[in-house]
């Protein structure tokens, strides 16, 4: 087995591994760290799909940003009350979310090796920065439109959650 | 890197989806909700970007050599920045919620139920 490949497996299983954890950690607080493992390694996966520029976002917006916005979120919102009810989930809920997700992932593994997919013959590795791309993609190609689409979402989204976030004022 | 295939990657993104899935039904706590949502926009990134790897596209460069579809990659751009957008007013919601009714569980916050 080459290197690469080893390494592929180790962010795999880190993954996988990982988001289990999120999932079934009663503390929302390791949940969180858990899930900061589990979207390094998604930001390894990207690397090896010759993602390079998207493994740097994946690990700017989410690591530095999402994460840190969850666990202010769980620090704001952190009582005894709220660790308690996290651990407490009736069997019917657990029973039923176990069948669904369960049926969910034979469908995905059916579909996933059941399809034919129009694969290409031959995947080169190349060593060079897909930045370039997506700059002329986004900038010169069609995506300029939802690029600035993207960018007034961005803004409303800042602007709503500084709204609805906000005390209310004392009169 | 030849023995790693398209199916390597959708059957992460398959089990990533399911783990997420599973959170939002199961936790009963909205932040652990919002971790389960990201696990599945996560799933489906890594989806995008595999396909635009190893999937043959018409805006293909080149016929199977040094070849990307790149606006996979830029469709998963766009989920980040929708899923940093999400997490901000989720997290809002979250903090107002919290105000409100002095608890972030869903199963307590029925206020519209009948």
């Amino acid at each position: 087995m080459e290197v690469s490949e080893f390494v592929f497996y180790l962010f795999a299983l880190l993954t996988v591994v990982s988001a289990l954890a999120v999932v079934t950690l009663p503390n929302v607080v390791h949940a969180a760290f858990s899930l900061m493992v589990t979207l390094f390694s998604v930001a390894g996966l990207y690397v090896f799909l010759q993602a390079d520029f998207l493994a740097a976002t994946q690990v700017i917006v989410y690591v530095g940003g999402i994460l840190v916005l969850i666990l202010f979120g769980v620090l704001m919102t952190s009582s005894k009350l709220v660790m308690k009810v996290s651990i407490e989930v009736s069997m019917w809920q657990m029973f039923g979310g176990i069948f669904v997700s369960s049926a969910l992932l034979a469908v995905l593994l059916l579909l996933t090796f059941e399809t034919p997919w129009n694969v290409l013959s031959e995947v080169v590795d190349s060593s060079d920065s897909t930045v370039e791309q997506i700059g002329i993609a986004i900038l010169q190609k069609k995506f300029l439109l939802p690029f600035e689409v993207a960018s007034i979402i961005l803004l409303i989204a800042l602007i709503g959650a500084v709204f609805i976030s906000r005390a209310e004022e004392q009169e | 890197m030849s023995n790693i295939t398209l199916e390597h990657y959708l059957l992460i993104s398959s089990i990533l989806f399911t783990l997420g899935v599973f959170a939002v039904l199961t936790r009963r706590n909205a932040i652990t909700i919002l971790m389960g949502i990201e696990l599945m926009l996560n799933s489906c990134n890594i989806n995008f970007i595999a396909f635009s790897r190893f999937v043959k596209s018409p805006t293909t460069v080149g016929a199977g050599e040094v070849s990307l579809a790149i606006e996979g990659q830029i469709m998963a751009l766009f989920v980040i920045v929708l899923a940093a957008a999400e997490a901000a007013v989720f997290l809002a919601i979250i903090l107002s919620i919290y105000r409100e009714f002095n608890s972030i569980s869903p199963d307590e916050t029925n206020t519209l139920k009948g």
